[in-house]
């Protein structure tokens, strides 16, 4: 981690829907984000980035509660009133959606979405000088000014999102959260939203947490890494340490699911992420795992810090005074048999 | 560059208008001549010698071969003349004139009262979904759309007519205040003004605001309902959701990207209706026997005017094709997408 983090999550949590069976999406997160760190955050779908990624903006949609900390700037912003929330909203942390083509309002033009952003944070800033400082975002997204006063339907997905980074970027905010935002666009464009990204931090002095389940991308573009798993963070660690050698069996076996020139047959992990409501007891990869022991059924795991500022959560890596005997035994699985589906 | 674009939508959306015109006058020129009997006969109340019915036939050029007729008709509308009712011998020109009128001056008002109601309903209700505001202006709009405008015209009458005995129940003025003013526009509200008569624009205004309430208030049980669900709708749009990513204030939220979305679907169906009220409405206008243009048609009807049905229908039919261009205009000046 570079300097001071910037926002630290600890033990953040959200749930979803009714108090009796709420659902779990993100389960006791804990994560630093460092000034002008890159932070990739990946994980199949449905385990809870991106719910992670808004809860961190107080951005959750209705019927989400949130506990924990966020702690930014010596607040925490889960008990923040929504008003200061909204005030942080923009100025200090931005957020970069999925799918660019529907984020802008279809009856404005881009201009006046950068007016309304810029007046709203900075009330007493002339038009001149909201002119000069969006051409300026918008010019080093590679956005012409000739195409400033046009209307969003006029511009192509891969250009709404960098208007719409633009216009999060127009703020300098210190932490910019961009969830999937580049899922929905062909690969070239991606190659440059991502190479826009990347060069945040010299550009901008801006720290991101990109969410995304490409790991080739984490690859190119992120300082560190962290891998989650039904709502929370397995393994969090620096990007090379964790692609040489991935500690937790979920990322290594998310790691070979990739394809590259080299891959001569599809891997895939078996089975699916569990129901978020009702997680199965102990570690809740352990029904999936190749490396599963008796413990894994049982016992949570406990966090266990590694070399090289390095963080997973699985029994493999200890603690052994908490695995009790016959527990390293590999766990038995109960076969699904004809019987059982009769 | 969006200018151009605007333009050219607009000659475009103008040159389209011809076709639906020539296609409405035919279809309503086949109509009218496909629709069993006589017109002389029936206008004329039946068992009429055909000595009396060929002279009148021969005048109203309906022995002629019906391509000529078909012409005719045309050439007459081109020229603005909308013809000649059978009953009573009246120009259509001078229908539109005074029942226009009549029924521009309720319909403006009975507008103004279901745009302001019915969308201000229709918002708050929208906003504040699942509050006793939104089940409040839900059941409003529920209970005055599904009332028929004859019922809540009668009930208007008897309670501030007949029982508190504050507003008059039927006609445009008091037959005092008709003789007197002077006619400039045939609007009789403005008439009132235009000559500074106080007197008779406080007459006028009492007349009007029971039929106009009734009207509107119907007419605002669409719009809150169509309010309503569209703000609900658009409040649930990425961009909102955007918007509030970037810390945009909730109240400028909701005002400038919710509502204003939220309305350009409302434009289409509130010109729908000014069109349908301007072509007369009907039940309120016989309710009130406010002489519009509605009043006239069931006259003509009943007395089976052919002629003057008809030209009703062809008054009321530009009428529609007007509304729905400059409904369009609108359309396209506030949503972009729509000059592509």
């Amino acid at each position: 981690m570079s300097g001071e983090p910037v926002l630290q999550a600890r033990d953040l949590r959200v749930y979803y829907g009714t108090p009796g069976k709420p659902v779990r999406a993100v389960d006791g997160v804990t994560l630093d984000i460092g000034e002008s760190e890159v932070v990739g955050l990946v994980g199949e779908s449905g385990c809870g980035k991106s719910t992670l990624g808004r809860g961190i903006l107080g951005l959750l949609p209705e019927g989400a509660r949130a506990d924990g900390e966020v702690i930014y700037g010596g607040r925490n912003l889960v008990t923040l009133s929504p008003r200061e929330l909204r005030r942080l909203r923009g100025p200090d942390l931005g957020l970069v959606f999925q799918e660019p083509m529907t984020r802008l309002n279809p009856l404005l033009r881009i201009s006046d979405h950068f007016h309304e952003t810029l007046k709203q944070h900075e009330a007493n800033l002339s038009d001149d000088e909201i002119r000069r400082r969006s051409l300026e975002t918008l010019g080093r997204m590679g956005i012409p000014p000739t195409r400033f006063n046009q209307y969003p339907h006029e511009f192509s997905g891969g250009m709404r999102q960098r208007i719409m980074i633009a216009l999060a970027l127009v703020l300098r905010p210190k932490l910019l959260v961009a969830d999937e935002p580049t899922t929905s666009l062909d690969v070239i464009v991606e190659g440059q939203i991502l190479a826009l990204l990347a060069d945040l931090k010299r550009n901008f002095g801006t720290a991101l947490l990109l969410i995304t389940h490409n790991l080739g991308i984490v690859a190119e573009a992120c300082d560190r890494m962290a891998v989650m798993y039904a709502g929370k963070i397995v393994e969090e660690g620096p990007v090379r340490e964790v692609f040489a050698d991935p500690a937790h069996p979920y990322t290594r076996e998310l790691l070979r699911s990739t394809i590259s020139l080299e891959t001569t047959e599809l891997h895939s992990i078996p089975g699916a992420p569990p129901n978020l409501i009702d997680p199965p007891p102990g570690c809740r990869f352990h029904p999936r795992c190749p490396d599963a022991m008796r413990v894994c059924a049982q016992l949570v795991p406990i966090e266990q810090r590694l070399d090289g500022g390095r963080r997973v959560q699985c029994w493999l890596h200890g603690p052994e005074r908490l695995i009790p005997a016959d527990g390293e035994q590999p766990l038995e699985r109960e076969a699904i048999g004809v019987a059982d589906e009769a | 560059m969006t200018g151009t674009s605007l333009r050219t939508y607009l000659i475009t959306r103008l040159a389209l208008v011809v076709p639906m015109v020539l296609i409405l006058l035919t279809l309503v020129f086949l109509l009218m001549r496909v629709a069993p009997g006589n017109p002389i006969q029936a206008a004329l109340g039946g068992h009429v010698p055909e000595s009396v019915v060929k002279p009148i036939e021969h005048r109203l050029g309906f022995d002629k071969p019906l391509l000529t007729q078909y012409g005719d008709y045309l050439w007459d509308i081109l020229r603005g003349n909308f013809g000649t009712t059978i009953t009573d011998n009246r120009p259509l020109s001078q229908i539109i004139q005074q029942n226009g009128a009549a029924t521009l001056e309720l319909t403006f008002f009975a507008m103004l009262i279901a745009i302001v109601v019915g969308v201000a309903i229709g918002l708050v209700a929208g906003r504040y979904r699942d509050t006793w505001l939104d089940v409040g202006g839900r059941m409003f709009g529920i209970v005055v759309y599904a009332t028929p405008p004859f019922f809540l015209g009668l009930l208007a009458q008897l309670v501030f007519g007949v029982w508190l005995g504050w507003l008059p129940t039927s006609d445009q003025a008091s037959p005092l205040t008709q003789a007197l003013l002077k006619t400039h526009t045939n609007i009789l509200f403005v008439d009132a003004i235009w000559d500074g008569n106080w007197g008779a624009l406080w007459d006028v205004t009492q007349h009007l605001i029971l039929p106009a309430t009734t009207l509107g208030l119907i007419t605002a049980g669409v719009f809150v309902r169509l309010v309503r669900v569209n703000v609900i709708r658009t409040m649930r749009d990425d961009y909102i959701e955007a918007a509030r990513a970037r810390g945009i204030a909730e109240r400028r939220v909701v005002f400038s990207h919710a509502f204003k979305n939220a309305l350009v679907p409302v434009i289409t169906v509130v010109g729908l209706n000014l069109a349908l009220l301007l072509g007369g409405a009907v039940l309120t206008e016989t309710t009130f026997n406010w002489p519009g243009i509605g009043h006239e048609l069931v006259l003509y009807l009943e007395n089976r005017d052919y002629a003057g049905v008809q030209g009703i229908i062809v008054v009321f039919a530009l009428v529609v094709v007007a509304v729905s261009v400059i409904v369009d205009f609108i359309n396209a000046y506030v949503d972009p997408r729509i000059r592509y």
